[in-house]
């Protein structure tokens, strides 16, 4: 029994115990100086808890704070009040040379990758070891197991310009683990790469996640890194967080006008523009009224619309539609148009059915 | 041409280039650090002190906007100072390092500031010092710019080295002027320039081959 617990505690020790709060951030904000003398707003009340061992994806259009956000975490800029803890320490308040230790358990990787063009690829990914000061023979073993995790083992030799975009950030994500961090800082690690390679580089960092427990904060722009790795999301606009949870919650039923605009970025969300050009906020003699219907989680499939054709007789118009997946749930999404006369019926209907609805407007 | 006037031109050149290399070497000696720290304490930046930053830069400037003859005549009490004597070869190797320090700090200034901000935040965000900073990120990066920088100071060094010839330092210039000029011997003057014009070709070029050959920025086939 004992064994078995010992197994359960290495193997499982997250899944069983509340997760703990690697980092935390109280109300914490930032002004800098501004051109003409007026300070400028960057964060404002910023209050965030990253669980030990989740992925948290803050989203935000640029300008709207992420990067002096992430940048606080490892202390590269000091909020002008509140508090920030890594780790149980208030980053905020360390002296330079605590900060500096400290920032050796924070990884953080880059959108431009910054190596340096004048280091291999395991030249580069012993660098920081070098700063630690470890021994020789300690940064060789252990570049080579970065190396292997990430896939780059046949690459050590070369130089960043012999190196494709995906390779230089795999490269980059080793440099920022080699020192075994608690916490990996992503800053927009994708934007500078293709799809293809984006979704190469999200499936490492969940791999990473995954196998090494690695807790990993990461910014962007892009629905689609939410999507794929996020288990947590915080919407940032303005310097603030205006919307934060689950990735599948608070995408399904986005509350703040930018959140869903990020949705509206993706496909089936959006609205045909043959379909957006017309409406109208009002019904008009012989108009359909148009709604929006999600299907989250076990719903997402089912065929709600011929029950609704088949019980109720009411024909919809399917103006677009789509399935897809939210941190790892389905979640569907149709744009259909009812007769003006049925809208009631068909909302109290869908509604039963445990369907989210929203009325978009009237075509006519 | 004579066997004596080619043994004039073989101890001249000896002469210019002990003369460069010494300069060059003490140069580079001040001006290496000066110029990292030229690069590195402006506002915010990783040694900042903005004031110090600014008298340094005026220094450097006037330094390098006094006409070299002028310097040279100027400075001559320190140059006995230093070298014992103000006339040869040795003396005239304290005027030619005063006047390539803060070229040299420039130049160097100039391609550490080139390394993308990027790095230097990496560096940071892993717990670098600012030294750490400056010897595995800052001069290995700008190492190509730095050494078409020294290139270029080391060209301008042999210039300059045949000015001191004026005033008694020895060197090419100096057979220039005592033979070429004063004698009135054009071939002495023609072999002189011709000296010279190959000095600065085999030094451009080591230059440039040893810059390349540091830049992995650009793939090697």
């Amino acid at each position: 029994m004992n064994a078995h617990l010992g197994y359960l505690g290495d193997q499982h020790a997250q899944r069983l115990v509340p997760a703990e709060t690697i980092v935390r951030l109280e109300k914490a904000s930032k002004t800098f100086p501004g051109r003409d003398g007026q300070p400028v707003t960057a964060l404002q009340d910023i209050d965030l808890t990253v669980p030990q061992g989740s992925i948290l994806g803050v989203i935000g259009r640029s300008g709207a704070g992420k990067s002096t956000l992430i940048r606080l975490v490892n202390g590269l800029e000091k909020p002008s009040s509140g508090k920030v803890i890594v780790d149980g320490a208030d980053i905020a308040a360390l002296p330079e040379g605590a900060l500096r230790h400290a920032r050796r358990s924070i990884g953080m990787i880059f959108q431009h990758f910054n190596l340096l063009s004048s280091r291999t690829a395991a030249q580069y990914i012993a660098l920081p070891l070098e700063v630690a000061g470890y021994d020789k023979a300690e940064i060789r073993t252990r570049v080579e197991e970065l190396l292997a995790l990430v896939g780059l083992t046949d690459k050590r030799n070369r130089y960043p310009s012999e190196l494709s975009g995906g390779q230089k950030q795999r490269v980059g994500i080793a440099r920022a683990l080699a020192t075994k961090p608690k916490v990996l800082l992503s800053d927009e690690a994708t934007s500078a790469l293709d799809p293809e390679t984006t979704r190469s580089i999200l499936d490492l960092l969940a791999r990473i996640n995954d196998e090494l427990g690695l807790t990993i904060l990461l910014i962007t722009h892009e629905m689609a890194v939410i999507r794929n790795i996020a288990r947590e999301v915080a919407v940032i606009e303005g310097g603030r967080i205006v919307e934060q949870g689950d990735v599948f919650e608070v995408f399904t039923r986005p509350h703040h006008e930018v959140t869903r605009s990020f949705l509206a970025d993706e496909s089936g969300r959006a609205l045909p523009p043959y379909v957006q050009n017309r409406l109208t906020p009002e019904a008009t003699p012989g108009s359909q009224a148009v709604i929006r219907i999600g299907f989250r989680g076990p719903h997402a499939t089912d065929p709600v619309l011929s029950r609704l054709a088949r019980d109720l007789n009411i024909e919809t118009n399917i103006l677009s539609g789509s399935v897809d997946e939210i941190a790892g749930r389905p979640f569907g999404t149709l744009v259909v148009g009812v007769p003006e006369q049925s809208l009631a019926v068909t909302l109290d209907f869908l509604n039963q059915h445990g369907l989210d609805t929203e009325v978009l407007g009237h075509v006519a | 041409m004579s066997p004596e006037m080619i043994n004039l031109i073989a101890n001249s050149t000896g002469e210019t280039l002990y003369m460069v290399a010494v300069a060059a070497l003490i140069a580079t000696a001040f001006g290496l650090p000066l110029g990292v720290f030229l690069a590195t304490s402006g506002k915010g930046e990783l040694f900042a002190a903005p004031w110090v930053n600014r008298v340094m830069g005026v220094i450097v400037n006037a330094t390098r906007s006094t006409p070299f003859i002028i310097l040279v005549v100027a400075i001559i009490p320190f140059t006995r100072l230093i070298a014992g004597t103000s006339i040869g070869t040795n003396a005239a190797i304290v005027p030619l390092t005063i006047a390539a320090t803060p070229f040299i700090a420039r130049l160097i200034e100039g391609a550490i500031r080139e390394v993308d901000q990027g790095l230097i935040e990496a560096a940071r965000a892993f717990g670098a010092t600012p030294i750490q900073i400056v010897r595995k990120v800052l001069i290995p990066e700008a190492l190509p710019g730095i050494v078409l920088g020294l290139t270029l100071a080391v060209v301008s060094l042999l210039g300059f080295s045949a000015m001191v010839g004026a005033v008694g330092g020895g060197g090419l210039g100096d057979l220039g002027i005592r033979y070429g000029y004063q004698r009135f011997m054009p071939e002495m003057m023609l072999a002189v320039v011709v000296v010279l014009i190959v000095l600065v070709q085999a030094v451009q070029s080591i230059g440039d081959r040893l810059a390349r050959h540091l830049n992995k920025r650009i793939r090697h086939a």
